[in-house]
């Protein structure tokens, strides 16, 4: 079977309530740490990883999976709609935990979509499917669904990367204006974006966290020589 | 013999135009021989009425009534056992020798000759669990019969059902077993439909197992316990023994359309449950 080091010596810390950038080439191990911080990884193939990976001072293995997934939401590079209407997929997530009074659902129906800036384009076709929604409309209603189940921490895996420019942009706004709720970490390949929307920004290359701090001074003044070369577009 | 990529593509358009025309002509012909054979035996009396001297005379209800029994019997014991397996083996074990064995031997399973299975049920069911010819015996073996086709019909559609709706689920706090229950299985809905609807015209259609473990006993079945005899069975009786061609083409043009009724009925059911889906 093939082993391979995906991880090594990863060391970061992400302040609550802040917007930290994940930036690195391809296969330098993003999509993988956030499969690790929610424990995703477990349920594809056997995996080990030694080290501990701290939610608020508890190891996430220590924690219910369910609480932590809940804890840790986790946006996908394509939108995923769930097969089913626009209200099935937000309300999935508190179906889950036996939330089924209609009232209280259509509240957290709408204030999802609110937080998400969906619910004025959806509020009259609630009860159509989502898979007529358009791609950038598609990732705000995961987005949305993801705040249904009340989240601590947003991971997205290069949400926007098949999105259109004012699609990408709502998307930025939607970060920026929910900061103060959530607390996000933002895998992307777009630098560009990573120096719009962060506070900070971490650089892996294969598997190694190179270099973490400020947007500004990743982007301006980086302390590593790899950083350099790829936030200036030499390699990546 | 050389010819040009033009010519060669008219040849091969024709030739493959040319099969599918027989398959629909033979289709046609048939199904056009019986009903201008056993329409005009089809009355109300025949729908409705008892057999009188054999078959010879009378109607044919009770071999309805047992043929809806029979297999519904069949498809209501093959079903969750069926799809219990393939959820089994799509989500709860991985690739592995144990689970290549199982897929090769429900293969094998379903390609066993229908006869074996009713030497089987006559057996088992009818001898040793002394249920005597009855609707519970063939159902009982019917179902064994289509365990094999339901499973692996089902199991395609569990796995076609994308792996990121699961992770989805994963990742709002779903347990694997409600991300089957609320996301694998209305996925696979009708891929696991068309399963059943495969696995019910088949056993309303089966005339071996029925006759070695529900008899042909042309009184009305009024219990599971009862002997019985389906439209299929009743078709080939009355053929077989000479007693009245002509009932036997009535018989075989209704088994016709009740196996064209419910591929039209569970393609409506199908279109109902996944129309919110699309």
């Amino acid at each position: 079977m093939g082993k391979r080091l995906i991880l090594r010596g990863v060391n970061l810390d992400i302040e609550a309530n802040t917007i930290v950038s994940v930036i690195g080439p391809a296969h330098s191990g993003k999509t993988t740490l956030l499969r690790v911080i929610n424990r995703l990884i477990e349920t594809q193939r056997e995996f080990m990883r030694s080290g501990d990976v701290l939610l608020d001072d508890a190891e996430v293995r220590r924690l219910d999976i369910d609480v932590l997934r809940r804890r840790v939401g986790l946006i996908f590079a394509t939108p995923v709609p769930l097969p089913g209407t626009i209200f099935d997929n937000i309300a999935y997530g508190p179906r889950l935990q036996h939330h089924h009074r209609r009232q209280q659902l259509a509240d957290l129906v709408e204030h999802s979509l609110r937080s998400a800036f969906l619910w004025d384009e959806v509020k009259d076709r609630l009860s159509t499917s989502a898979l007529r929604l358009s791609g950038g409309q598609q990732q705000r209603l995961c987005i949305a669904r993801t705040i249904a189940v009340d989240p601590e921490v947003i991971m997205m895996d290069e949400p926007t990367s098949g999105l259109d420019p004012i699609s990408t942009a709502q998307i930025e706004t939607a970060m920026r204006e929910l900061k103060k709720q959530y607390t996000w970490v933002l895998v992307t390949n777009n630098t560009k974006q990573a120096a719009r929307v962060s506070d900070k920004v971490a650089f892996f290359l294969s598997g190694e966290l190179i270099e973490m701090g400020e947007a500004a001074q990743i982007f301006t003044k980086p302390k590593d020589p790899r950083t350099d070369d790829y936030v200036s577009g030499r390699i990546g | 013999m050389i010819l040009r990529p033009l010519a060669w593509q008219r040849i091969v358009w024709f030739a493959l135009a040319a099969m599918t025309l027989f398959t629909l002509v033979v289709l046609f012909f048939i199904i056009g021989f019986i009903t201008s054979k056993g329409a005009h035996v089809i009355t109300l009396k025949f729908l409705f009425g008892m057999p009188e001297r054999m078959g010879k005379e009378g109607g044919i209800l009770p071999t309805i009534i047992a043929t809806i029994y029979i297999s519904l019997l069949a498809i209501a014991i093959a079903t969750p056992i069926g799809v219990g397996s393939a959820v089994y083996l799509c989500e709860y074990t991985r690739e592995s020798p144990i689970t290549r064995v199982i897929r090769f031997g429900a293969d094998a399973l379903a390609g066993v000759p229908s006869i074996i299975f009713g030497l089987f049920g006559f057996i088992l069911f009818v001898i040793r669990l002394r249920m005597g010819w009855s609707l519970l015996a063939g159902g009982l073996t019917l179902a064994f019969m289509i365990l094999p086709t339901i499973i692996r019909t089902s199991e395609e559609a569990i796995r076609a059902v994308p792996y990121n709706l699961r992770e989805v689920s994963y990742s709002l706090g779903g347990a694997k077993s409600q991300t089957i229950v609320r996301v694998v299985l209305p996925n696979a809905l009708p891929g696991i439909l068309t399963g059943v609807i495969l696995g019910m015209g088949r056993s309303v259609a089966e005339t071996a197992v029925v006759i070695f473990t529900a008899g042909s006993s042309l009184l009305m079945p009024k219990s599971l316990f009862d002997p019985a005899r389906t439209m299929a069975v009743h078709f080939y009786i009355l053929a077989r023994e000479g007693l009245s061609m002509e009932r036997a083409y009535g018989t075989a043009l209704l088994l016709i359309i009740a196996i064209l009724l419910i591929n039209v009925v569970a393609y409506l059911l199908m279109y109902r449950l996944t129309r919110k889906m699309r």
